[in-house]
This record gives structure tokens, C-alpha cells and sequence, in this order.
């Protein structure tokens, strides 16, 4: 099903479960989406989601995009890895302006950083927030209660 | 027809004075307390599901307008009652400050159901850990959510609290002080 016409071999291809998956190069994200995009094809032109992921066994991050073709009917998944200290990756908004909010999400709860992003601020939590609360160091539970006795939720 | 009877409408306790013909002399701060407990009007804040319990609350079925909270408002300046229902997240606590600080004196706050009361079962980074964070709260209604008779019960708790209230309170020391703990004015 997948027309593998990929001009640019730049990348690296894993294919699994149930719906193609490809990994790429974070630097050669924009390329890539605008070629999936646009190509008469392939045509995937919708970016159903993009968010963010935290593996903290190999303390990498990383970003999954979904892109959905009306067209063909096709569902396609693209990866890539970032490293902890240098989080940085270029915006996809001038290709689909719905990835305005969706990367602010991923900033917010992730603190990954995309370059030439028009307002990269944060979106659902507080502003003063300095942590990133979907990483999997982030506690669940409020840190400023201090009411709760642990001998009654059976800690 | 049935032949049901029709029963006479209620009308409010009197409070303790001395009637005589053509006049009834009570001190002042019963009467006050008295009009006020009987026509408090509500800011319904109904963020989830405390609020549709609310709705329903506000329906003919459980009419909460029988107790005198025949006019809803949403603006704050024109109501008496906060009535703060469902989750209020830590983004949300700073305008539900700012709508408690534009009502005006005497005013109520009535916690409604567990989230708005203690932050319910969401301990987590983004749901405040109950209103009495922000504002200071009079009558909390425990309840996930709580029955419409529960809300009913909080309103009537908070009519007693104005019926009874002193004149002097909103001008008292202890009541800055609360307003103090509070960070307001």
C-alpha cells in the first residue's frame, strides 16, 4: 500500500503493526512532511496529531506525527528522537497551521522546543509553571497538599 | 379535577417582635436578615458535573426558586450567592478570585460537590486542591456530584447563616482578617 517513492533517502524506514511507522531524522522532519504532503501520490494532507513522547531509560524525547490521506483512505505515523539536553526541532507550522496549538502542547507538557515556532508559550498549564508534567519524573499527586496520611492509602 | 387539596402557600417565619394591630416591631437586624436569607440570588460557577446537578437543581422537579433564588445571574456584581460548582483548575483560580472580589457585600460562597471543596479525586498538578485556596468559603456540599436535594440542604444552611448574621460582620476585624488571609483588598 505504501507507494515507495521517497525522493529523499535520507531517512530511516521501520515498518510495523498497523500502520506504517517511519523514522526520521529530526533536522529533516519540515522535507519529509511537506513531500508526504504534497506529493499527488501520496497526499496525506491531514495532520490528524502530533505530540510529544519522554523514554527515560536512553533519556531521549521525541515527537510522533500522524498524518491521515483523505484521498487514498491511508493512515501513516512518523518518529523521531531528541535528546534530553538539546530538545530542539523545527516547527511544522508553515505546512499545516493546525500544528500551531498541537506543538504548544508538546512544549508545555514535554519542553521540547521548536524553532520558528510564531508563539511558542505555554498553553493548558499555568504560565509560572516551570516544570514539564508529562515527563515520567513528574509526580501525579499535588505536591502542596498535606493533609493526606499515607497509613490510610495504604503506602 | 382531582380533589387533591390545595394546599396555602407558605409564607416565612416571622421573627420575634411585637405585633400589635396594623404594626409588628422587630429589631432591624432580623428584618434585614430575614429579606436577605429569602432572596438570595445565585452566580451558578458551574464548571462540570456539580453543574448539570445544579441544572437540575434549577428544574421544576427540585425547584431551588421556591427558596427565594428565583433570578440567576451571571454577573457578579448583580448577585449575592457564589455558588462555585465542579473542577476549578489552578489556570481558573485567578478569574474565580476576580469574580468573588467584584461581588458585592454581603455575599455567600457555597462549595459545591468534591472537586470544588477539596479538589475531589483529581490530586493532580492542574486542578485546584479545593476553592478555599483562592476565596473563603461558607457551607461546603460534599457529593460526586451531590444530589439535588444535597445542594438544597447547602442553600438552606447558607440562609441561616444570613438570616443570623450580624449587621456589624462585614465591617468586623475578624472578618478583615479573613479577607487579609486571603491576599484581598
Amino acid at each position: 500500500m505504501l507507494a515507495s517513492q521517497f525522493g529523499n533517502e535520507i531517512e530511516e524506514i521501520k515498518i510495523s503493526s498497523d500502520m506504517p511507522v517511519i523514522h526520521v531524522q529530526k533536522d529533516r522532519i519540515p522535507e519529509v512532511l511537506l513531500f508526504l504532503r504534497d506529493t499527488p501520490e501520496l497526499q496525506y494532507n491531514f495532520l490528524t496529531t502530533l505530540c510529544g513522547m519522554h523514554y527515560p531509560e536512553t533519556s531521549r524525547l521525541g515527537v510522533v506525527y500522524h498524518l491521515h490521506s483523505f484521498v487514498n483512505n491511508h493512515r501513516i505515523r512518523i518518529k523521531t528522537v531528541l535528546s534530553i539536553e538539546h530538545p530542539f526541532l523545527p516547527t511544522i507550522t508553515t505546512i499545516w497551521p493546525s500544528a500551531n496549538w498541537m506543538e504548544r502542547e508538546t512544549y508545555d507538557f514535554y519542553g521540547i522546543i521548536f524553532e520558528g515556532h510564531p508563539n511558542l508559550k505555554r498553553i493548558l498549564n499555568v504560565d509560572e509553571m516551570t516544570d514539564f508534567p508529562l515527563r515520567k519524573e513528574f509526580p501525579l499527586e499535588d505536591q502542596t497538599r498535606e493533609d493526606k496520611d499515607d497509613s490510610m492509602f495504604g503506602r | 379535577m382531582s380533589d387533591k387539596q390545595i394546599s396555602t402557600p407558605t409564607i416565612a417565619e416571622t421573627p420575634e417582635g411585637i405585633a400589635g394591630q396594623g404594626y409588628f416591631a422587630t429589631s432591624f437586624e432580623k428584618a434585614v436578615g430575614l429579606a436577605r436569607k429569602n432572596s438570595l440570588w445565585p452566580l451558578p460557577f458551574a464548571t462540570s458535573c456539580c453543574g448539570i446537578e445544579f441544572m437540575a437543581t434549577m428544574a421544576s422537579h427540585y425547584d431551588l426558586a421556591r427558596f427565594g433564588s428565583e433570578r440567576l445571574s451571571f454577573s457578579p456584581r448583580q448577585s449575592d450567592l457564589l455558588m462555585v460548582m465542579g473542577t476549578v483548575a489552578k489556570k481558573m483560580g485567578p478569574v474565580l478570585r476576580e469574580v468573588y472580589i467584584q461581588m458585592a457585600e454581603p455575599k455567600w460562597v457555597i462549595a459545591v460537590g468534591a472537586c470544588a471543596s477539596s479538589g475531589g479525586v483529581f490530586d493532580t498538578y492542574s486542578v485546584l486542591q479545593g476553592i478555599d485556596r483562592v476565596i473563603p468559603v461558607d457551607v461546603y456540599v460534599p457529593g460526586c456530584p451531590p444530589r439535588p436535594e444535597q445542594i438544597i440542604d447547602g442553600i438552606l444552611k447558607i440562609q441561616e447563616l444570613a438570616g443570623n448574621e450580624s449587621l456589624r460582620r462585614r465591617n468586623s476585624i475578624p472578618y478583615d482578617e479573613l479577607m487579609k488571609k486571603y491576599n484581598i483588598e
